[in-house]
This record gives structure tokens, C-alpha cells and sequence, in this order.
């Protein structure tokens, strides 16, 4: 199971926008949807490595910036003809608190 | 030898008339066809596209020049027929005469005026031509108040074109509810609620008693006492057959010109078809039973034996959103019966009137999907009995399977007819795909079928996908997106008409299918809104694509590069100093001249944007926009102030220019070039607006590329000042900024409107040169500034930055 750790407020990242954070695991990008649902995924699109925090927000999709990939934020995976999928991380909302998974921190800890 | 065929009238019916004469026996006639308008056969019904900004004359055009030339017609545009003599068949027009051995009359019908004070002001138009069409679109309703008198097929289709040009509009209705000839009252107040919600005003059961105005019309007063604004009155109120030679040459002629059924009039030699005849007491009012016509009188003309049977026709109002269909008769009566169906969320209305179980009549709004399935059990007089109890679910329900469009059509049968103005069936298109015909242009070509009003465009491409399948290359949709079904041109006109001022709001409205649209649609949406709505409209940043949300060329690495406005590409010490020292202290990995005539630093990290911005913005250098759909570049040459060829200063109109015009959001980027002399140093004759000077002035010519395509700009005018110069580009631009589809350059917009329509309104009209260059004014007023300095503020700069490092956390 995974523990959770306070990162940010809901506020800090635009509706329909993204902020990243710099972790050990590279660059993750925070994305919060129209109706304040917050995901965490990669900042780095599979197909040539585009910065996904740059892409449209679009229902709980996001559109790279660089070639319009389409990524489902819940589960990472490339929409339609494309093939490849986004590493996610388990991420909560509450009381207006963004909370990130401690193994973003904990593994880099381990390294 | 050939006989000799004369025809008077070059519309709809005669235009069809000639094509299966030509097709079953090119040689039989040598003809020679008459017209009132100064021009050849053109699809009258996409005159309403025409007037609402969606299609150009260009596009209607069913016959040009090469056609008639083909067919060795000798054709006499602009010239009204003004005399038949029968006694030595010859007729003669304004300009000359024509001998015949056949006759046909296809005059058509003239629209309806009603006789009250104020008629023939100047302002008042009618609707039945391209003068008509050119002289609404010509009166620049923007802004303006409209009238329209007549709520029936041609004053709705006015209303709605006009609406969409952004008039006022309301429409006076003599009867209690909108279309009362096709629509029930029920169906009316469907259609009346949908053009209120665009801002179109309906005043039903309203008598018109005067137009009201001195040297024009200036309002419209009821009888009722009620007055309304017009600086343009549309009548519509209907047409009467085009009879006034025919009876001068005594034919025989009723309300129409009497016709048998090989449509021969009283006169063995004379033939009349189209609006302008009575056949069995019956008028008519549609293409429909004209083509039937046309194929009759052809076969007549060529001495075969054929007969016109006149069949029901159904109705379809072409505004876009207001889905009607309606056919037979549909008033109460005894042993009439009616079946009903209503879903008043969704505006839906279905109406089956029934006499002995069979279908007489049709009305249908909101979805009309099954109308051609009704239709044709109507026409056949189906027995019903069996299937009463789900008929009003339509075909797809009589299997019990779940409605949906594709199954509408799989289950109609073969003689079930999707085109109703071209009377073409299910089998006839299925047989012209299993013939070869895989595209809508070839189907159309070989059978017609969504050639004349195109509402049925949907259905057959529907059954070609069906008789195809997966081997069908379905069009390019004509939705903007998959999110919906509505075209660029529509969802821009509906912003307007139906005052929508959100992204959210527009997507409720007009019922996108997806939640929160996607990257295609958003920013094509944001910027209407804000193109629309300059002061209410509050650009929505996320739905920019990253380049405009960033204010820097995102590039394949992530990071991003950074172009200062150089005005006119002149630049001085400082500032090249500062671009250095900015180069230097950001580490910027490469400094290049772009071919815009200013300075590009690639390679610079997010972070680093505001901070660099913030450097650059103390040098007085500003955003040059290298991202932006908006001004880009005005490139300059050195002009008169050092060239010993320069005519004019056009380094300095460059500036002035690109100081006018920058910070401005366009449908897709515009680069200016002005050029000292037609040496053209400055390569003007390729860019979005070029103005090449000369001793006497300024040519200012539009719609250039040098991109994906190379095109040469078009003259738009020559004037002697530079303010003019300054004002036909301005007005030019908000022009484009109005009407393109986003993601289109200007010379793909000038294609599709037309040069001529372009120089009308910017060049010629000058009260609407002038309310353009305010309208652009306006918009600058919010616009023209330097979003550099807006995110390099304090406040703004830390969201340039990662929003956590725990990279560092990791360290500790
Ligand atoms: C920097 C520059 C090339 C250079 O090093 O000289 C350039 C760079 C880019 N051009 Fe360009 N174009 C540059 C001048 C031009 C010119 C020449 C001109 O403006 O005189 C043209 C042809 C003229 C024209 O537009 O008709 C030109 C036609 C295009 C096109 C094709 C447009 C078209 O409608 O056909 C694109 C693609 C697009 O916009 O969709 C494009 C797109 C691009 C983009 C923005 C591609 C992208 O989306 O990332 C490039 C950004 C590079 C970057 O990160 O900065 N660029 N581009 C020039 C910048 C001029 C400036 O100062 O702003
Ligand atoms: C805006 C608009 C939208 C319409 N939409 C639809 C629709 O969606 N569906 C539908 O079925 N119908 C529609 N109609 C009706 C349809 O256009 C007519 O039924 C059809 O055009 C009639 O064809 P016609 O050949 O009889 O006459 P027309 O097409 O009017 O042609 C008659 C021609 O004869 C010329 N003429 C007249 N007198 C003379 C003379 N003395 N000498 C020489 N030439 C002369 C006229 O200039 C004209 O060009 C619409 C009409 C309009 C105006
Ligand atoms: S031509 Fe323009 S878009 Fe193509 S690589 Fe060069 S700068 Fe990029
Ligand atoms: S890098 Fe994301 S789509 Fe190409």
C-alpha cells in the first residue's frame, strides 16, 4: 500500500493544466482536470519525449504538445492508432491538498 | 439539319431540361437560351449558403461557360425576352431576336411584393437572385436591424443567412405560427423557440402597413401599431408565376402558364415548364416536380411519348439547427387520425396524420431522421395497420432493434428516396457505387442525388458507407472535430447568433459529444469567442496549444525560443546589445537571424523564460509573437529614406503597421511585407497583406503565401496616402479576424469568399471600412500588449518553475 505525502494545493495548478515536480524518477507532471481531479503521470511523452505537462487538458485526457498523442490520464495508455503508454503514480486529493505517493520520494531516498 | 430551340429563362428547370436533351440526342436542336439575370444556370436553392457567408457563387455555379460552349449554346444573358411572335415564330429580346421551331418558356416566378406605402424605398429587397442575395450581404447588416416579412421557407432561410452576417433580425409572420403551409402549430412553435434561442425575433400573426423612412427604409409598422427598426426589409411572402410574355403573346394562362401533360401550352410549337406553369390547376413551388418535368418535356421535344405526373414533395428548411421535414397534408379532418410522438427536453416533435391506415401526412422537428421512410410509405400508400403501435419509432424500431442512423437506412428499401429534389432512390445510388462511383462527387455526378439542396448529403453518403463498407473513405467530416457534428462556419455563426460566450456554454448549446472538447477544438473555439466577444471574453489560456500559452516556440527538446519584435526588422545598438547580453548571461546555444528579419534565441529552458523576458523588456524589446496565430513579421526594405529607388518611406509604414497590428489573435499567423519600390525588396507580393509603393501611392495586395504553397499576392486596391494604406489594411485584417475558419491563411480564406466580396467591403463600402477599423480598435484595446511583461511579473514568474524539487528533498 502505498503512503501519501502533502505536496502542493489544488490552487498552485491551473484547471485544465498541469505543474511538474522534479523527483529521482524524473520529471512527473500533475495534472488537474475541469472537474479538480488530479493525476500524476511521466513528463515524458513515449513517442519522441515531449513534456505531457505542455499538452491540452481535454476531459481526463491529455494531448502532447509535440506530435498530438493522446494519453488516458488513468491509465497512462496512448489513445487511438498510437501504441505506447505513460508510467502514472498514484496521487490523491484532499481537503484541497494535492498528496503524491511517498515512492516518489522514498526510492529516490533509496538510491 | 438541326432544328432550332429556343428557351427563355436559364434557371433550375430549363438548366435541367437542356442537360437530358443534350444527353439523349446532342443533335437534334441547335439552342438558343434567353436569360433575365446576366448570367448562366446556378443552383438558386444555395443561395441561402450564399447569403449566410458558408458557400460563394463560385460553388453554386451548375453550369459555366465551358458547358454552354460545349454544347454549341448560344446564350443571351442579360437579355429578357420581351416579345414572342407566333405568327412568325421569332422572338425578341432587349438586345435582338431568335427564330424557333420549338419554344419553351422556363421564366420561373417573381417574388411576391405587397402593396403598401414605403415599398420601393431603397432598402427594400426581395429574395429570389444573386442581385437579391449580393444586395443583403452588399447592405452590410452587421450590426444593423433587419426586418423580414414572410416566415415561410425563403423568409426563414433570409433570416437565418442574415443572422448569421450578424444583423438584428425579426421576422413578421402574417399567419399565427411560422410555416404554416408545411408546419402544424406545434412543429411552428418548435422552429419558432430554436430561431429565438439565435436571436432572431418572430412576430407572428403581425400585418405589415407600411415601410417607414425618407430616403430609405428606416423601420416596419403593424397594424397593430407596433414599429420595428429596419435598415433592410426583406419581402418574402411568396411568388407568382412568371407569366407576363405568355400572356401578351395570348397564350392560354391561368395563374399559371396552362400546360398538358407533354407540357405543351396552347400553342403546338410552345412549351413551358418550372414555376411558371399550371398543370391540372396545380402550381409549383419546388425543384422536385420541376426535374420530373424536365425529363418529360425533353422526351417531348424529341417526339417520344411521356407524360407529367405530379407527386407529393417533401419539405426541409436549410438553417442549419432547425431540422424539419414535412410532406402531405397534415390538417384535421374527420376519420383522420394522428399519432404523436414528443420529448419536450429535447425539442423533438413527431407527428403522423392517418386516414384509412395509411400515412397522409408528415410533420417532424428536432429529428428527422425517418422522414424519407414516412415519406415513402406515403407515397405508396402503404397499409400501416400492422405496424401502428411503433410506426412513429420509425424502421429501425419495426425490427425492435435500437434506433440508430445507420439502421434507419439499412432497413429502407430500395425504391425508398433519399434525394427528394432529384426524386433519387435508395437502389439507384447503391446501384451507382456497385458501379464504380466510391466518392460523394462521383455518386453525385452520375445520379444527382444530393446535388440541389444537399440536406440529404448525410443519407447518402450513409448508404454508400452501407453498399461500401469498410471500403468506404468517408469525406472528411464536415464536423469542426469528432466532438461534434457542426462545421467551423456553423459553430462561428451559432456563437453569434445564439449570444454564447463560453467554451463550456458552447458546448452545452450545441451539444458536443466529448467532455471538455480536445486539442483540435478548444483553441479553434477559444478564439471565436474572443474574435467575437473582445471585451466579455476572458482568453482562456489552457486551451491554447503550448506555443501561445508559453509565449515562446516550444522546440524538440523541450525547451523553447525567444524572438523579440525588431519593428519593420530596424534595430539599434542597445537592443542588439541587450539580445546578447541576454544570450550570454542564459546560456543560449544558438543565435540566428530568421528569415523574418529579427533575431531567434534558441535553446532556452522554462524556467529561464520570464527571467530572460524580464531582461529584454528593460531594453524596451517586446514579444515578438514567432508563436502566436497573429501578426508575425511586417518586413520592410529600406525605402525612400537612403534607397535611390525607394518612392515612399516604407520602412516607416512598415512600423507603423506592424505597431497597429500587433498583439492581435487571427485565425492563423499574418505576415506583412512593404516594399519601397516594385523592385519588391521586401518580397511583399508573397505575404498575408504586401504593399508595394510607388511615385503615386500604395498597391496593397492580399492573400500571398510562400509556405506550403507559393502563391502571389491579388491587388486589392491603389491609394494615394498612407493613412488610407494604413486603414484598407486594418479593415482587411479585422475582416479575416470576423469571417476564416481558424487554422486558415488568409489567401484560403480569400478563396473561399471571393476577391470581389473582400474589395466590397474594405475597399468600396467605405462606412464599413471604417466600422471594421473600429471594430479591430476595440478588440486591440484589450489585446495590444506585451504578454512578456505580464508573466515576468513577481507573482507570475514562480510559475515558470517546477512546482516542487524533490530531487533536492532526496539529498537532504
Ligand atoms: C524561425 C523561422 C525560421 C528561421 O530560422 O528563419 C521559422 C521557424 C518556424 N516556422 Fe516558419 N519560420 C520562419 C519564417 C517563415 C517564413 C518566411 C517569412 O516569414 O518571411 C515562412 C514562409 C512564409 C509564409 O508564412 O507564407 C514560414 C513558413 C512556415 C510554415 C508554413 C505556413 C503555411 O501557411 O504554409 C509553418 C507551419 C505552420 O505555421 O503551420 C511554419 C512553422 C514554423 C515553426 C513555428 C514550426 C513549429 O511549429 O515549431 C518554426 C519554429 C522554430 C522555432 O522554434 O523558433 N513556418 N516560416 C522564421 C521566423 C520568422 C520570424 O522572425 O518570425
Ligand atoms: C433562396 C431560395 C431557396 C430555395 N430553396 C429551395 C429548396 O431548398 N428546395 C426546393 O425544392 N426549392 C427551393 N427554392 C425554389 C426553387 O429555386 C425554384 O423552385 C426553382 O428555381 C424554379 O425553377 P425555374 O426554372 O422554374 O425558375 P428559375 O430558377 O427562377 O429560373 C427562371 C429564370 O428565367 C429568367 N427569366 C424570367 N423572365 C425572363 C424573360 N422574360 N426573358 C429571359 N429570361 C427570363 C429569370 O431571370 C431566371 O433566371 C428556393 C428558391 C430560392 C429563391
Ligand atoms: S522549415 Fe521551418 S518548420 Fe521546417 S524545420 Fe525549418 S524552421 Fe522548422
Ligand atoms: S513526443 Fe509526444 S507525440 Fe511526439
Amino acid at each position: 500500500m502505498s503512503l501519501f505525502v502533502d505536496i502542493a494545493a489544488l490552487e498552485d495548478i491551473p484547471p485544465q493544466g498541469a505543474r511538474v515536480i522534479k523527483t529521482r524518477e524524473g520529471c512527473v507532471a500533475l495534472f488537474r482536470t475541469a472537474d479538480d481531479r488530479v493525476f500524476a503521470l511521466d513528463d515524458r511523452c513515449p513517442h519522441k519525449g515531449g513534456p505531457l505537462s505542455e499538452g491540452i487538458v481535454h476531459g481526463a485526457s491529455v494531448t502532447c504538445p509535440l506530435h498530438n498523442w493522446v494519453f488516458d490520464m488513468t491509465t497512462g495508455m496512448a489513445q487511438g492508432a498510437d501504441d505506447g503508454a505513460v508510467r502514472t503514480w498514484p496521487v490523491r486529493v484532499e481537503a484541497g491538498r494535492i498528496l503524491i505517493t511517498t515512492d516518489l520520494i522514498a526510492r529516490s531516498r533509496a538510491a | 439539319m438541326k432544328k432550332k430551340l429556343v428557351v427563355i429563362g436559364a434557371g433550375m428547370a430549363s438548366g435541367r431540361l437542356l442537360e437530358h436533351l443534350f444527353e439523349t440526342d446532342p443533335d437534334a436542336y441547335h439552342v438558343t437560351l434567353f436569360n433575365g439575370e446576366p448570367r448562366g444556370n446556378y443552383n438558386r436553392l444555395m443561395l441561402s449558403p450564399v447569403l449566410s457567408g458558408e458557400k460563394t457563387y463560385d460553388e453554386i455555379v451548375t453550369h459555366d461557360e465551358a458547358w454552354y460552349q460545349a454544347h454549341g449554346v448560344d446564350c443571351r444573358f442579360g437579355q429578357p425576352v420581351v416579345r414572342i411572335d407566333r405568327e412568325n415564330r421569332v422572338v425578341h429580346s432587349n438586345h435582338g431576336s431568335a427564330e424557333y421551331d420549338a419554344l419553351v418558356i422556363a421564366t420561373g416566378s417573381a417574388p411576391f411584393i405587397i402593396p403598401v406605402p414605403g415599398k420601393d424605398l431603397p432598402g427594400v429587397v426581395t429574395y429570389r437572385d444573386l442581385e437579391d442575395t449580393n444586395a443583403m450581404i452588399e447592405a452590410g447588416v452587421a450590426g444593423k436591424d433587419a426586418v423580414v416579412i414572410g416566415g415561410g421557407l425563403l423568409g426563414l432561410e433570409a433570416a437565418a443567412g442574415m443572422a448569421a452576417r450578424g444583423a438584428r433580425v425579426t421576422v413578421i409572420h402574417l399567419m399565427g405560427h411560422l410555416m404554416e403551409r408545411q408546419l402544424d402549430s406545434a412543429a411552428g412553435y418548435l422552429l419558432q423557440k430554436d430561431l429565438e434561442r439565435r436571436g432572431i425575433k418572430v412576430h407572428c400573426a403581425g400585418a405589415t402597413k407600411a415601410i417607414l423612412g425618407h430616403d430609405r427604409a428606416e423601420a416596419v409598422l403593424l397594424e397593430d401599431g407596433t414599429v420595428y427598426p429596419a435598415d433592410l426589409v426583406c419581402m418574402a411572402v411568396g411568388i407568382r408565376p412568371e407569366t407576363r410574355i405568355a400572356t401578351d403573346a395570348r397564350l392560354e394562362v391561368e395563374r399559371g402558364v396552362v400546360v398538358d401533360d407533354a407540357l405543351r401550352t396552347s400553342d403546338p410549337h410552345i412549351f413551358a415548364l418550372g414555376e411558371c406553369v399550371e398543370h391540372q390547376g396545380q402550381l409549383f413551388g419546388l425543384v422536385a416536380p420541376l426535374y420530373d418535368q424536365a425529363k418529360v418535356l425533353a422526351r417531348t421535344l424529341l417526339d417520344e411519348k411521356a407524360a407529367f405526373r405530379p407527386v407529393q414533395t417533401a419539405t426541409k428548411l436549410k438553417v442549419t439547427g432547425c431540422d424539419l421535414f414535412s410532406a402531405g397534408d397534415f390538417a384535421e379532418g374527420e376519420g383522420r387520425e394522428d399519432i404523436v410522438f414528443r420529448d419536450p427536453g429535447r425539442g423533438i416533435y413527431k407527428r403522423l396524420v392517418l386516414q384509412d391506415d395509411r400515412i397522409i401526412g408528415v410533420v417532424m422537428y428536432g429529428e428527422t431522421g425517418d422522414g424519407n421512410w414516412f415519406y415513402g410509405l406515403l407515397k405508396d400508400g402503404t397499409d400501416v395497420a400492422e405496424m401502428r403501435d411503433t410506426l412513429i419509432f420509425g424502421p429501425a424500431f419495426q425490427g425492435g432493434t435500437k434506433l440508430d442512423p445507420m439502421a434507419a437506412v439499412a432497413a429502407l428499401p430500395p425504391e425508398a428516396e433519399i434525394c427528394g429534389c432529384n426524386g433519387v432512390c435508395k437502389g439507384t445510388i447503391v446501384q451507382a457505387v456497385q458501379n464504380g462511383a466510391t466518392t460523394l462527387d462521383a455518386v453525385r455526378g452520375c445520379t444527382k442525388a444530393s446535388g440541389s439542396c444537399g440536406t440529404c448529403t448525410g443519407l447518402v453518403e450513409q448508404v454508400m458507407k452501407l453498399t461500401l463498407g469498410d471500403d468506404f473513405a468517408a469525406p472528411a467530416p464536415a464536423g469542426m472535430c469528432k466532438c461534434t457534428d457542426h462545421s467551423h462556419e456553423d459553430v462561428r455563426r451559432l456563437i453569434k447568433s445564439m449570444g454564447l460566450k463560453s467554451i463550456p456554454a458552447v458546448m452545452q448549446e450545441l451539444g458536443w459529444k466529448s467532455v471538455g472538447g480536445c486539442h483540435s477544438c478548444r483553441p479553434a473555439l477559444n478564439y471565436y469567442l474572443l474574435a467575437e466577444y473582445p471585451l466579455d471574453y476572458r482568453d482562456d489560456r489552457q486551451s491554447r496549444f503550448v506555443n501561445e500559452r508559453n509565449h515562446a516556440n516550444i522546440q524538440k527538446d523541450g525547451t523553447y525560443s525567444v524572438v523579440p519584435r525588431m519593428w519593420g526588422g530596424v534595430t539599434t545598438p542597445a537592443e542588439l546589445r541587450a539580445i546578447a547580453d541576454a544570450a550570454d548571461k542564459y546560456n543560449v546555444p544558438m543565435v540566428k537571424v530568421t528569415g523574418g528579419q529579427r533575431i531567434d534565441l534558441l535553446g532556452v529552458c522554462k524556467e529561464d523564460l520570464p527571467h530572460m523576458w524580464s531582461d529584454l523588456n528593460d531594453a524596451g524589446l517586446v514579444s515578438g509573437h514567432a508563436y502566436s496565430k497573429g501578426l508575425r513579421t511586417v518586413k520592410t526594405c529600406v525605402g525612400s529614406e537612403f534607397c535611390r529607388f525607394g518612392t515612399q518611406d516604407s520602412t516607416g509604414l512598415g512600423i507603423r503597421l506592424e505597431k497597429l497590428l500587433w498583439g492581435s489573435w487571427t485565425p492563423h499567423k499574418v505576415k506583412l511585407g512593404v516594399s519601397g519600390c516594385p523592385r519588391n525588396c521586401a518580397e511583399a507580393t508573397c505575404k498575408d497583406v504586401g504593399i508595394v509603393c510607388v511615385d503615386s501611392g500604395y498597391n496593397i495586395s492580399v492573400a500571398g503565401a510562400a509556405g506550403m504553397e507559393v502563391k502571389e499576392t491579388e491587388h486589392l486596391a491603389s491609394v494615394p496616402t498612407e493613412d488610407e494604406a494604413v486603414q484598407i489594411t486594418a479593415a482587411f485584417v479585422q475582416l479575416y479576424r470576423e469571417h476564416a475558419k481558424y487554422l486558415d491563411r488568409a489567401y484560403k480564406w480569400v478563396a473561399k469568399v471571393g476577391l470581389d466580396w473582400v474589395k466590397a467591403q474594405v475597399v468600396d463600402d467605405l462606412d464599413n471600412r471604417r466600422a471594421l477599423v473600429e471594430r479591430f480598435e476595440l478588440s486591440q484595446s484589450v489585446y495590444r500588449k506585451d504578454p512578456w511583461a505580464e508573466h515576468s511579473t513577481p507573482s507570475e514568474t514562480p510559475k515558470w518553475s517546477p512546482l516542487a524539487d524533490l530531487t533536492l528533498e532526496a539529498a537532504e
